[in-house]
């Protein structure tokens, strides 16, 4: 039972981890292939938040199972502030888009449209 | 005279709520409980509990409460969308022939407070292929960067999204 329990808790482990560079990747190729500074925006934007989320939820868990039973209260803790990073990168990565998107905007960038030539 | 005393233990409620609320993220933050942790701890809760309690508890408790259930709600639902974007970014992005189609189209809300246009700005950014550029607050106006038709067809004719917001916000 307790290794039923382990081979579960492992694998969610190692799904997260995979999809998280999965989508750190996908926003890296974005960043490479669209056309214009605001659709790159919406690959990094978008993709680097849930990979960094999914990766540090995965590192968590890990860290639950294997460091915290009988361990020191300040290693017991780490989990606790791996979910508070969680909880600001949700508020502080769409605000940080958004703002360059402003700046951007403000300053004159043109967005591409469908049809024009890649900048 | 009575509204005056309800007014002042409301504030000293509000004190004590932020004081609490601080010293918790110390200890958690901390993980240490010598007397010179925790004391400095005490005394770093207090003085800014004293100075802005007033940013963290601004209306009556009971409503507060009933917002925030609101509000996790609608943070479920919310992660869910996430996923779906991450998803639909990554298939325009892998897609040999790259389906996309920009636009950047305006719409107007009936949101005023912080709180609300906030949560509507960062919740834009984050479900499937919209993004903020601009927010007029006194005409509630959003202005939209799209990455193709059907995210921004979202936004303005189903505004799923808005009534959410609106209803988790809704001033009573």
């Amino acid at each position: 039972m307790v290794e039923l329990i382990e081979t579960i808790l492992l694998a969610v482990v190692v799904l997260s981890l995979a999809a998280g560079v999965f989508f750190m990747l996908a926003g890296a190729i974005g960043l490479l292939r669209l056309p214009d500074f605001y659709t790159r925006l919406h690959a990094t934007g978008k993709c680097d938040t849930l990979g960094e989320v999914l990766i540090i939820f995965g590192l968590l868990l890990y860290h639950i199972y294997y460091y915290s039973p009988g361990a020191e209260l300040s290693v017991q803790l780490v989990p606790v502030k791996l979910l508070f990073l969680i909880c600001f990168i949700f508020f502080a990565n769409p605000t940080a888009t958004h703002a360059i998107m402003k700046a951007a905007y403000n300053t004159g960038v043109k967005p591409w449209k469908k049809g024009d030539r890649r900048m | 005279m009575g509204e005056k005393s309800s007014a002042k233990s409301g504030k000293g409620f509000g004190i004590f709520v932020t004081f609490c609320a601080m010293f918790l993220f110390w200890l958690l933050l901390s993980g240490m409980l010598d007397a010179i942790h925790v004391g400095a701890g005490i005394i770093c809760s207090a003085i800014i509990a004293f100075v802005s309690h007033d940013l963290l508890v601004t209306q009556k408790w009971d409503k507060m409460l009933r917002k925030s259930g609101k509000f996790i709600i609608y943070v479920v639902w919310e992660l869910w969308q996430i996923l779906l974007a991450n998803f639909d970014v990554a298939y325009r992005v892998l897609h040999p022939k790259m389906p996309i189609d920009p636009s950047i189209i305006e719409f107007d809300t009936s949101l005023r407070s912080d709180l609300a246009i906030v949560t509507l700005a960062n919740s834009i950014t984050l479900t499937p292929g919209t993004i903020t550029i601009n927010i007029d607050q006194e005409k509630g106006r959003f202005q939209v960067h799209a990455i193709a038709q059907k995210p921004a067809d979202a936004l303005l004719v189903d505004k799923t999204m808005q009534q959410k917001v609106a209803k988790v916000f809704m001033e009573e």
